[in-house]
């Protein structure tokens, strides 16, 4: 697969790259003041390692990601969610009753336990993604060596 | 005008896909689909519906149906032409019916009188802002007065994953 890889694609895809995963981190930080959030965001950031395996090839892809990498951050956002919830519950409050959160007045608790767990799904998200995708193609790039 | 329009070009993206042989040209034309789609919520409004349905049916889906082709067949298998088509036709033609039955008790589109709009909508709309401290209300409803459903969907999604590790992962060798 790499001796098929145009330069045109590598060049572009290097370009455009950086500007996705920022969207991307945009998106999840910003799902609070406008459209998107941590699911849309985290397609974005896994749709620009994609792309990066698509024009470099998986095994390029996967030293800069690691299947171990991508195998703990996808059971990592999970985590974040569901401890935000739990620690809600320790402080006093109900399960992801985020205002209780002991960082200012509960409003402004509420809002930042929401991006913390946008935070969450957008990792979980984006790591399954690249998963899926690296999970799916490796047969092929075998076959064709 | 252009609702319509766009709603006759999803219909037909709808019927080439299930009718075309190729199924490469087939998630071409899902993402189509999903990419006309994205612009009807638009236009309906729903932003975040829209960007993902943008995001996920016309990029990720597509990339992945592709990866799944390139590792199955690009071809369909020509079914043996089915002997019995009438008790199908029957049957479709019945449960069209009654889904469109159906719809005839629903509330008229954008009803300022229906359940939907009289009940949590009002709520959401005075008060999310205040109570969670975010502005947009589709994030305050997903992560605060549904965050259970939301940790469902996200631990959903994990368990995808999950389930793609142990069921490919393993042939490696």
């Amino acid at each position: 697969m790499n001796m098929r890889v145009s330069i045109i694609r590598r060049v572009v895809s290097r370009i455009m790259i950086p500007f996705m995963q920022l969207f991307g981190l945009y998106v999840i930080m910003h799902g609070d003041s406008g459209p998107g959030g941590g699911f849309q965001g985290g397609v974005i950031l896994g749709a620009s390692i994609i792309l990066y395996a698509l024009s470099y090839g998986l095994d390029s892809a996967r030293q800069r990601i690691a299947e171990k990498t991508s195998d703990i951050l996808s059971s990592t956002g999970v985590f974040i969610y569901a401890a935000v919830g739990l620690v809600c519950m320790l402080i006093g409050g109900k399960y992801l009753q985020y205002n209780v959160l002991p960082i200012g007045e509960p409003h402004f608790a509420s809002h930042i336990g929401i991006l913390i767990i946008e935070i969450g799904v957008g990792i979980t998200v984006a790591a399954v993604m690249i998963t899926i995708f690296f999970e799916t193609a490796r047969k092929d790039e075998r076959v064709e060596k | 005008m252009i609702d319509l329009v766009m709603l006759f070009l999803l219909v037909v993206c709808a019927l080439v896909a299930i009718h075309i042989k190729d199924l490469l040209g087939s998630a071409v034309l899902l993402s189509a689909y999903s990419l006309i789609m994205a612009v009807v919520w638009t236009r309906l409004n729903a932003v975040d519906v829209a960007f993902t349905e943008a995001s996920v049916g016309a990029g990720i889906t597509t990339v992945l149906l592709i990866a799944a082709i390139s590792r199955t067949a690009r071809g369909e298998e020509l079914m043996p032409r089915a002997r019995h088509v009438l008790p199908g036709f029957v049957i479709i033609v019945v449960t069209a019916a009654v889904l469109i039955w159906g719809t005839l008790d629903m509330p008229d589109f954008a009803d300022p009188n229906a359940p939907a709009n009289l009940h949590v909508a009002p709520r959401y709309i005075e008060h999310s802002a205040e109570e969670t401290g975010v502005i947009n209300m589709v994030t305050a409803v997903l992560a605060s007065y549904r965050g259970y459903d939301t940790l469902g969907e996200t631990t959903v999604i994990f368990t995808a994953g999950l389930g793609v590790i142990l069921l490919l992962r393993g042939r490696k060798r």
